[in-house]
This record gives C-alpha cells, structure tokens and sequence, in this order.
C-alpha cells in the first residue's frame, strides 16, 4: 500500500456514490429504537422501486440526536461529481422512522410526499457543533475501510511515516496544546514524549475505551461511528513513541463498539494499514483488542493495565508511572478514545490550525454526553470555553414540560454538580475545576427542580461504593460509611454531627486514597453540599445532645434529655 | 465455594478433566486457548468465552482453565469474582437488565425497577425460583440518549416506564404458563 493506492481508492469509493445517500443511523440509540428495521425497508423498498441506480442506503454512525432516533437524511448530489460525503448540503431528517413507514422516504425523491416527521437540521443543536472527533460520525459507513479513506482517512498516517520524523511528531501535538481527553486534561504532547524519551525497545500504546462513567456514552460513539480513527491515531502515537504493539481496552457492555472495532482491524490489516512494514516503511504497528469485564475502577490507568494483564484491576502507586514502567514493566503510553481520534485531523490540519479553537489553556473542542431531563437528548461537540447555557439551554432545548434546570452533572462518579446560576461557566477544564466539578470525560446530565441533590448524591456514593476495588481501606471503608451517613440524612434521622463527620470523612478519603476512584469520590457530596447545603440541612433532625455531642451548647430549655 | 474446593482439592482434578472429556464445550473452550497459546494474561478473554459457552462459571469449569492455563485455583476465582461480568450462579430462562446509569437513574429507571421487582418477587441481582428471569441491574449501558433504558434478553429497549415493563416481563411469565 502507497500514497497512490490511497488515492485511488477514495476516488473509487467518491465517483461510486449514487444520485441520492439515504443516511440511515445505526449507532446503539438508534439501533435500539429500531433502526435495523427502518434499513432494512429501506433496502427492500429501493430494490422494489427499481432505483438500485441511483439511491444508495448506507448505515452510517452516530446522528447525535439521539432522542429523536431512529434518524435517517436524505442527501443528493450531481451526478459524477467527486467531492467527500460530508461537504453536500444537507437534505431532510427524518425523526423516529418506523420500517413501516421508511418506503414512503422514497416518494419524496420523485417530488411526493411522507407523513414521516422531519427534523431540522439548522437548528442550534447541530447548527452550534464544531466537529473534529465526529466529523466522519454519521456520514462515513463505520464498517468499510473504504468509506473510511475517502473521508482522507489514513492520509495523516501516510503524512507521518513518509514526511516526518518521530520527535516532530511529538513537537506537533505539543504545539496543537492537546489535553487528554479522559478526564484529568494531562498534555498529550508531553505524555507522549515521556513515552518517547525512554530507551526501552519495547513500549505499548494502549487505547482506554473503558467509558465507565454512568451518563456517558462520547466513546462509544466515537468507536461505533468512526472506528478508523481511532486506529490512525494510535499508530500515528505508536510511531511518535516507539512502540510495535497496542492494545484497545474495552468495554463489555458495548457489544456493537466491539463488533465494528474488529471489523476495523481486520479491514486495516488487509489492506497493510496494520502489521508489519506500514506503507513500505520500517514501521510495524499491531492491535489487539482487550474485552473488559464490568469493572470501573479499570478506567484507571494502573488498574486497566493489570486488567489487560488478566489480573484483577486493581491500581497501584504511582510512581512509577506507566510511561516509565506500565504494561508488562516496560514503557507504555495510555490515552483516551476521544484524544486518539483528535490525532489525525490534527496532523492532517496543523497544530496551529487545532491550537487556535478553543481557550488559551484547553484547546480544540469536546465532545459531550447530554442526557437526563433535558429536551434534546444525544451527543454534541462543541469548541472549549462554550458557556454551559449556551450548550443545554440553546442547544439542548431546555429541561422538558416547562421544568427548570436545577443543575447539570459533569465528570460522573469523579465530578460535582454545577448549579443554575453558574451556567455561564465557560467549559473548559479549569473553569470546571474551579467549581469542584472536573470535566471528566464528557458526561453532561441535566437535572431539574424535581431532583433531589442529596439523593443524587447517595445515587454516587453508591456506585463507587460497589465499584471499590477494596485495595486501599480509606476508599473501602470510607465510601461505605459515607453512603451510611447519606442514606441517614435521606432518612432524616441524621443530625449537626452527621453533617460533620460526612465533611471530615470526604476530606480523609479525598487525601489519602491510592487511585482517583477514591480521591474522587466525595466530590459529589462536596459538591453538592457547596451550592445545596440547605437541601442536606432540611433533612437534619435537631440533636438532643448539642452540638458537641456532650450536652453543653444547648440552650437552656432543651437541655439534659434523661437516659 | 471455597470451602468446596479447598476440601477436595486433592482428588479433584481427574474428575474434572473427566467431567470435561464427555462435554464438547470443554473442547471449544480449549481450542479458544490454544489460539491465546495458553498465555496466562489471558485469563480474561478465556473467562469471557467460558461465559459464553456454559452460561455461567461453575467450580469445574474455572478449575479446568486454571489447571489448562497453569495458574493457582485462586488466581483464577479471584479474577472471576472481581469482574461484575462474570457470574458463578446460573442464570434464568430470561434475563431483565435495568440500566442504573445517571440519566436512566434521574429519568426514573428506580421506579421501573421497583415495579419489576414487586411482579416478579425477587431483589435486583436474584433469579426467580423457578428459574426463568434473572432481574440484574447495570452500571450504565451508554444508552443515555434514550433513557430510561432496559435490556430485555439482549435487546436494548429504550423509553420505558413501569407500565411498559411490566407488560413485557409479564409476557415472560405468561409464556411459561401457555
């Protein structure tokens, strides 16, 4: 495989394109609102029809509004002409398509009519995008190769291998100011050159696809729309550090994310864009696909590597950190989905060009979850620095029936809740710092009036209470108590003093614990006791033994209960 | 379980292989790690397949793999007990898995699940007696966007409310009786 032959193939895949692209979502929200079906009718129809010519049904990935799904676009275009998928304008959307209905999209194309209902596709919650991660996500078929390149896909790792050396590589990406898009918004540039500098021969990349964060789903829809991407980056990553073999860590819960990430090798492999000797240069690069097993503490960086390692995921402390002695003991860079498909368009366009979205500390965009009581469910990509009103008000449409938004849960488990008042934080991940919420990995749930913040509170508290690995007991021990102390409050049988040792308790296991599981997980219940504190002190019941426990602080009518 | 394999550790080993030379599943399992050439940091993947196979991880079966992946008995129950994925009880005919991500949790995904348990009489986690629906509950299945979500046999179902699941989980339990 050369330059030529990459060529070739997109202009192949382009001039193959028919009159009319029925775009037909197949991303797991729509698939499980049935757009299998909806496809599959469309096929039939179109075979029934006699227009195989000139429509062509393609699965595509995910159309973000996930709400409305099954979703389906009608695209046209002159025939013979060569230009990429994505620059057409933009056709009708069709909204929550039934496989009945789905033949009647055809009348449509003869000038008739369907009483399917249509979608605008100019309103903010497209119109406010900016898409780098999903710019291929619901045009580009996610399981043809083909499709893939002729979005110019593999051309940034062509560029990388042939033009530049490994050290401008890392250069590149330190100038672009990527951060990692995880969670924590460590710089890539210098993580890969941390990687890079170390003389061992053997280094790993691994992918962490192990989106464990209830109310986030930015990674699956990344690997089931766009699972080319992906790959490039990590060989792209693979050459700037030095590494022969990647591995992609994902989850079991996201079966179709798994089926397409194998189609995706395997297409890759075929056509020697994985394997040994990579466009006829000395470079080797290898993936391997690693199921997870239904752990979260195995998003953590120590613990997904002993996980890959068929252990059990537990961290360890760092240091070492795993670009010094990961995997196996050697070397190994480890990055999120979402940055490794900022990769190739940023080799592609420039670190300038990527440098100069966003805000001065956070560059580029990010890709967000929206979801919870919100109109407009499904995923967004927005610069950095977008004002949170802007995203769940303007595009997001609002809290549904007339309700109120109370506030909106950034960085699951691991961030806080971010009131309404402050919704005109600029997102970017010292804003959200400052607000003792994180960025996270882009989980947005927005929550109404009806919405109790304690219990969303107990709700985290919960979870990181199962998901404890039990290796360090202030986070084993810690977070069972604190949910005992929540579920006290909830039950209005805590006092003064509970609230206290909650407080304190955060603060023990917040410093002490080994990984961010436990270092995080009081933020919830920091968080929420910043801006809701009258919510927790509601449901206090007076103390009948004072304030300090010993009788005294009382005043005088309510003291000395008889025991 | 751990009582059981520690007392007849001894003797235990020809049985299972025994136990495994009549099964043809045992046979797949085996040619999977073959394909992994028995590596130890496999254990995951050959847990998965087992799953997949038997339904469930029973005693013979995780000591098989130990025993095919020279690994410690322990090891290999100390890995299949700390993943959520793995189980060692079977599983009913059905299966009803309530997603308990955020959005489905701030959407109502705890009442639907409360209207579930009180059909079926049995607590998230359990199997009804007579075996024919496990009620299991999830961290989150990413299906957010169309919240509250819940699989039913593998399939996603988005949009539901206590009246739709019941129907559903009903249908389950009419089908047993018709």
């Amino acid at each position: 495989m050369i330059m030529d032959d990459l060529i070739e193939i997109a202009q192949k895949e382009r001039a193959s394109r028919k009159r009319y692209t029925i775009r037909c979502c197949m991303a797991a929200g729509c698939m499980s609102s049935g757009s299998k079906g909806v496809k599959e009718a469309l096929e039939k129809a179109v075979k029934e029809t006699g227009l195989e010519g000139e429509v062509e049904v393609r699965g595509v990935g995910c159309m973000k509004l996930c709400c409305q799904g099954p979703l389906v676009q009608v695209d046209s275009q002159e025939p013979g002409a060569t230009v990429e998928i994505r620059s057409l304008a933009q056709g009708p959307l069709y909204q929550k398509v039934t496989p009945e209905e789905a033949a009647s999209l055809l009348n449509t194309l003869r000038g008739g009519t369907t009483a399917v209902a249509q979608g605008d596709p100019q309103q903010p919650f497209f119109a406010d995008q900016f898409s780098i991660v999903l710019a291929n996500s619901g045009y580009i078929d996610p399981e043809r190769i083909e499709s893939y390149i002729a979005a110019d896909g593999y051309h940034s790792l062509h560029h990388v291998l042939r033009e530049m050396t490994a050290k401008e590589v890392v250069e590149m990406m330190i100038k672009s100011g990527l951060r990692g898009r995880g969670g924590a918004g460590y710089p890539t540039g210098l993580k890969w050159a941390t990687v890079a500098k170390t003389a061992n021969l053997q280094k790993y990349v691994i992918c962490n696809a192990d989106e464990g964060d209830p109310g986030a789903f930015m990674d699956r829809s990344v690997l089931e729309s766009d699972p080319h991407s992906v790959l490039e980056g990590m060989a792209v990553a693979a050459y700037a550090v030095g590494a022969s073999q990647g591995f992609i860590y994902v989850r079991a819960e996201y079966p179709l994310a798994i089926a397409r990430l194998q189609t995706a090798i395997k297409q890759a492999k075929q056509y020697g864009l994985l394997g040994s000797g990579i466009f006829e240069s000395p470079f080797s690069f290898n993936i391997d696909l690693r199921i997870g097993a239904g752990a979260f503490v195995c998003g953590e960086e120590t613990a997904l590597m002993a996980s890959v390692e068929g252990k059990r995921g537990t961290p360890r402390p760092r240091p070492p950190f795993p670009a010094e002695s990961g995997l196996y003991n050697c070397p190994t860079l480890i990055n999120n989905v979402e940055t490794f498909a900022n990769v190739p368009p940023i080799v592609r366009k420039g670190a300038e060009w990527f440098a100069g979205i966003g805000t001065e500390k956070s560059k580029g965009t990010k890709v967000f979850a929206l979801a919870g009581k919100i109109n407009n469910t499904g995923l967004i990509e927005v610069p950095m620095g977008t004002p949170l009103r802007n995203i769940v008000e303007r595009m997001g449409g609002g809290a549904p029936d007339g309700g109120k938004i109370k506030a909106v849960q950034t960085g699951g488990p691991s961030g806080g809740c971010i009131p309404a008042e402050a919704l005109d934080t600029p997102v970017d991940y010292d804003s959200l710092t400052k607000l003792g919420s994180i960025m996270g990995s882009g989980g947005m749930i927005v929550m109404d009036e009806t919405t109790r913040m304690v219990d969303v509170a107990r709700f985290f508290m919960e979870f990181c209470m199962d998901e404890s690995c039990g290796k360090c007991i202030p986070c084993r021990v810690g977070t069972v108590q604190m949910h005992h102390l929540l579920c006290k409050i909830l039950e209005g049988k805590a006092t003064q003093r509970d609230l206290k040792t909650l407080e304190e308790l955060c603060d023990m296991v917040r410093s002490t614990s080994l990984c961010g599981l436990g270092q995080t997980a009081p933020n919830p219940v920091l968080s929420t006791l910043r801006f809701f504190r009258s919510e927790y002190t509601d449901l206090l019941k007076e103390d009948l033994f004072g304030p300090n426990g010993n009788g005294s602080g009382h005043g005088k009518d309510a003291l000395a209960p008889t025991i | 379980m751990i009582a059981s394999l520690s007392t007849r550790k001894a003797n235990r080993l020809p049985t299972v292989l025994e136990h495994a030379s009549g099964d043809k599943r045992f046979k797949i399992l085996e040619a999977h790690m073959k394909k992994h050439q028995f590596k130890q940091d496999a254990l995951i993947e050959v847990l998965h397949k087992a799953q997949e196979l038997f339904g469930y991880l029973e005693d013979d079966l995780l000591l098989f793999i130990a025993y095919k992946l020279k690994l410690p008995a322990s090891r290999v129950y100390g890995v299949a007990t700390f993943y959520h994925f793995f189980t060692l009880k079977p599983k009913g005919q059905h299966t009803c898995v309530v997603c308990m991500g955020t959005a489905c949790y701030v959407r109502g995904a705890g009442k639907v699940l409360g209207a579930i348990e009180e059909q079926v009489r049995v607590k998230a986690g359990e199997t009804t007696p007579d075996n024919q629906i496990s009620l299991l509950t999830a961290r989150c299945i990413g299906a957010c966007g169309i919240a509250p979500a819940v699989v039913y046999d593998g399939t996603v179902t988005p949009r539901q409310t206590p009246e739709s699941a019941l129907a559903r989980v009903k249908g389950w339990i009419g089908d047993d009786h018709g």
